[in-house]
């Protein structure tokens, strides 16, 4: 007999809470005939039940409730706020004295008339102030599923002897690995193994259970919490067919419950404030489930005032536990994530409900207590977002072993950043003060040896050890030293005792593959440990590092084309006019350059070394609005969007520099360079004017002939068979031919009389040798 | 009908713990040291796919030193939804209270009186009935 009682009283609690939600739903759309059917059925079976089991009380309350719908149902009745707000109240009433069955309590029985009296006449507790009906949760379906009802203590048992089963199976491995076995002894091992990942698999899936039972008391929680507040919520639940640990499901409840009455209660607004504010009179608050690779996230969003970040640094520092600078030196997203430290509380008043400022310090302390993680993202006046992310299953955990002073410890995975090795090429470590800053590819963050921070100050010199990047929740970037790292493991973790969680360094205790305890590490409690939170560095690395994910460049859009050397080559979408296939003979080199005929016009070309060796080329025209340019290419490659590093060229020049996309080292072209520097060539002489340079003066061979020609001159030997326009002299020549300008070029640097030029006065010379390609158009 | 009493030897004295608090005796096969804890809890241990946190209830009775005995014989102390267990020099009987314990009347010295529910009587002998709770809670309950 106690057996059935124990499932009827399971049995009408889980009945009672769909049914609450039922009701709120269906207040919403009172019309809804099916959903009232449905209701009133659940009603009827508790009744039924309750009368099965000669429970006076409990049959009472239920006929009421049940006659009160049968009215509704026809038409006698309207439903109205008051009928189902007693009707709620009834159902509270008899979960209660299920309730006091199983724990053997006894409760008075005056207030059941009271109640009942309440559904009858409708003259009970007056009707809360018009409530905005709250939206039917988007996932509704109720999956008809075979199912029994199991304890607990059993299933902890299975999994139990499971991970024993795994660990045994570990050490046969090690054993096995020293001594040679034969084949079959190998192959019955590995079925062994096989047989005991599936058991684990399915063994896990039995601790799983849908987010659903979390989110069905939300609709009715929120009525009464916005009803109680005079406010006006509307409820949207997303991902109730989401599957978690049960363990971890509880575990989640009362967080995600804080946080959830946080919302109605200080985020939305009274509607006469929301109004004010041009938003609609009815707040929204969202609430959604996915599965995201290994990690369930979990978003309540709501467009209410979202959380003053500087009131909350104020506070910060009037509680004392920030200093005055400190907090200026904060990012806003830091200053949000203040919200999470205990004794802080924006509540203007205290409430019944919230506003105790011993909330949300507790939540994130929870949330990160089985390796999860919470973050928050706030639009002061247009709402808070707030993102609860936890491993799959509570149990195991993916964490990455390391080793520091001689013991090795474990680091959830879903902290870590990257991994770098100190000694690498993009890690520079640099001591300030005492503390010792790493820059990794130019971006500066704390460094924390841990085996320093757990007192073994007899570590390894920074230098030799690994560095692994953590950015714990709400918190900033920070690299951890550790002397090696072990390995990637999933790992089964269980909450650590109070005297162990006291150091505020770890987040719970695992078996390591030999058997040995280790430790989890809990990267905020390492973070707060090490002095780092409220480290007043640079404020560079602060809004760099911050905002996890902000500051996202937009995209630009690339044409990827193979240059004619082969090479990957980008160039910016919105400088291409377009692509052109022209035949090898319009490509001619002239005036030290190679230009296309286009049409009519003569267009300077780039990306070519050497005259095309096919009978076509294809080229890009690229144009600054003003004037163009052609490109060569081999082929096109693809139209890209990219918004990642572009690595500078070292000096100015056609590339402005390489990208990594997909894998490739792609060039990009720099257009401002190409066309800038066709602009010193923008009229191309008819003829390109002839520079003489002395015959034998390797000098003026190697080095100024190339300067000389990239203007647009021709150079030919100053022995008289050709008219040169410009003559260049070395100052120890005497030479100078008529009719053309000279230019003397002296060896040394210092003044000199005779209006020659420093031979390596680069400027100099340019501004010499086009004023007179200038002055020698004249002819 | 009488408690049982487990009867351990404990820094240098026997005590007893009531076998009710007591899950098991075991040896520990090593133990893990924890940085930054408080002195008393000795560090963690395995025992088959369990972690138990080890406490050297020497040190929360206020004798300083960690043990250096070569086996590592505990009592497992299940408290506050954890598992312990507590150091002790050795393990010696599980006898029957031959009667209730009686007050103490004079105090004990060192960290025993913080620890000490009793004296009780154990094969003819004056036994200190010992709180393995408060062991566990360790010198911090001294402070409270």
């Amino acid at each position: 007999m106690d057996d059935l009682i124990n499932d009827f009283i399971a049995e009408t609690r889980d009945m009672l809470q769909a049914l609450a939600g039922a009701i709120v739903a269906w207040e919403t759309e009172p019309d809804d005939r099916a959903r009232l059917d449905e209701i009133f059925r659940f009603v009827h079976t508790v009744k039924g039940n309750c009368g099965f089991f000669d429970l006076p009380r409990l049959e009472l309350l239920s006929h009421a409730a049940e006659d009160a719908l049968a009215e509704v149902r026809t038409g006698k009745r309207a439903p109205d706020a008051r009928l189902v707000s007693a009707v709620l109240a009834v159902i509270d009433r008899i979960g209660e004295l299920v309730q006091a069955l199983e724990t053997g309590e006894a409760l008075a029985s005056a207030d059941d008339e009271q109640l009942i009296a309440a559904l009858t006449t409708g003259s009970g507790p007056a009707a809360v102030a018009a409530v905005e009906p709250t939206a039917v949760p988007a996932n509704d379906n109720r999956r008809g599923m075979r199912s029994i009802r199991l304890s607990v203590d059993l299933l902890d048992r299975i999994m139990n002897g499971v991970s024993d089963a795994v660990l045994a199976r570990n050490e046969l491995a090690r054993s096995l690995r020293d001594y040679s076995t034969d084949i079959s002894v190998d192959a019955a091992f590995d079925r062994v193994s096989a047989c005991i990942a599936e058991i684990r698999d399915a063994i896990t899936r039995t601790r799983m259970q849908r987010i659903d039972s979390l989110f069905a008391a939300l609709p009715r929680m929120v009525r009464d919490l916005a009803g109680e507040l005079g406010k006006q919520v509307r409820l949207e639940v997303d991902g109730g067919d989401v599957e978690m640990d049960r363990e971890m499901i509880e575990m989640i409840r009362d967080p995600l419950t804080h946080i959830v009455r946080n919302a109605v209660d200080h985020g939305i607004e009274p509607p006469s404030d929301r109004e004010g504010a041009g938003k609609p009179a009815s707040g929204l608050l969202k609430v959604s489930a996915r599965q995201s690779g290994n990690q369930i996230l979990i978003e309540i969003c709501d467009d209410g005032r979202g959380i003053d970040a500087d009131k909350l640094a104020r506070k910060a520092v009037a509680a004392g536990l920030i200093t005055q600078a400190q907090a200026e030196s904060l990012s806003a997203p830091q200053r949000t994530a203040l919200m999470f430290e205990a004794g802080l509380s924006t509540a203007g008043q205290v409430t019944a409900i919230s506003g105790r400022g011993v909330g949300m310090d507790v939540v994130r302390a929870n949330i990160e207590r089985i390796g999860g993680l919470v973050d928050v993202d706030s639009r002061l006046g247009h709402g808070l977002r707030l993102t609860i992310r936890v491993p799959l299953t509570l149990t195991i955990i993916p964490a990455l072993t390391v080793g520091a002073g001689g013991q090795i410890f474990a680091i959830p995975r879903a902290a870590i950043e990257e991994i770098l090795r100190a000694s690498g090429a993009s890690v520079r470590i640099e001591t300030v003060g005492e503390a010792q800053v790493c820059s990794i590819r130019g971006r500066r963050v704390p460094l924390v040896s841990l085996a320093k921070l757990l007192g073994d100050n007899a570590a390894s010199q920074v230098a030799e050890q690994t560095l692994v990047l953590l950015k714990p929740a709400g918190g900033d970037l920070y690299a951890l030293a550790v002397d090696l790292v072990h390995d990637h493991e999933e790992l089964v973790v269980k909450p650590a005792a109070p005297a162990i969680m006291a150091a505020g360094l770890y987040a719970g205790t695992t078996l390591a593959d030999d058997g040995r305890p280790i430790l989890l590490l809990d990267p905020s409690g390492l973070a707060s440990r090490a002095g780092l939170r409220f480290d007043a560095a640079d404020v560079e690395r602060r809004l760099g590092g911050a905002s996890g994910g902000a500051a996202v460049k937009p995209p630009t859009d690339y044409l990827l084309v193979r240059g004619l050397d082969k090479g990957a080559l980008a160039v910016r979408l919105t400088v291409v006019e377009r692509i052109e296939d022209v035949p090898a003979s319009a490509v001619r080199r002239s005036g030290g350059r190679f230009r296309v005929a286009l049409g009519e016009n003569l267009v300077p070309l780039l990306g070519c070394e050497q005259p095309p060796s096919t009978d076509r080329m294809r080229l890009l025209r690229l144009t600054d609005g003003a004037t163009e340019l052609a490109y060569a290419f081999a082929d096109t490659a693809d139209i890209i969007s990219f918004s990642g590093d572009i690595r500078p060229a070292a000096t100015p020049g056609e590339i402005a520099g390489v990208a990594l996309i997909e894998g490739e080292q792609v060039e990009i072209l720099d257009p401002y360079w190409l066309f800038a520097a066709m602009s010193e060539h923008a009229s191309a002489p008819e003829r390109p004017l002839v520079c003489a340079l002395p015959p034998g003066d390797s000098w003026m061979d190697t080095f100024l002939r190339p300067i000389v020609e990239s203007l647009g001159y021709r150079v030919a030997p100053a022995d008289g068979s050709e008219q040169p326009d410009v003559v260049i002299a070395s100052d120890s020549s005497a030479d100078t031919p008529d009719g053309a300008r000279v230019l003397r070029l002296r060896a040394t640097p210092e003044e000199s009389q005779d209006g020659s030029i420093y031979r390596y006065d680069r400027l100099a010379l340019l501004a010499a040798l086009s004023r007179a390609s200038a002055g020698g158009t004249a002819r | 009908m009488n408690d049982l009493l487990l009867i351990v030897s404990l820094a240098g004295r026997r005590v007893a713990f009531p076998a009710g608090d007591v899950e098991a005796v075991v040896e520990l096969e090593g133990v893990e040291r924890v940085p930054c804890v408080s002195e008393h809890v000795a560090g963690l241990a395995a025992l088959r796919s369990r972690v138990l946190t080890v406490i050297d209830a020497a040190v929360s009775l206020g004798f300083s030193g960690p043990q250096s005995a070569a086996r590592l014989e505990a009592v497992v102390v299940p408290s506050g939804g954890h598992t312990y267990a507590i150091l002790v020099d050795a393990v010696e009987d599980v006898v029957d209270a031959a009667a209730p314990s009686q007050p103490l009347q004079a105090p004990l010295g060192a960290g025993w009186d913080s620890f000490a529910k009793g004296l009780v009587e154990a094969n003819g002998d004056l036994v200190l009935l010992i709180d393995p709770h408060g062991l566990i809670t360790g010198p911090a309950a001294l402070a409270a």
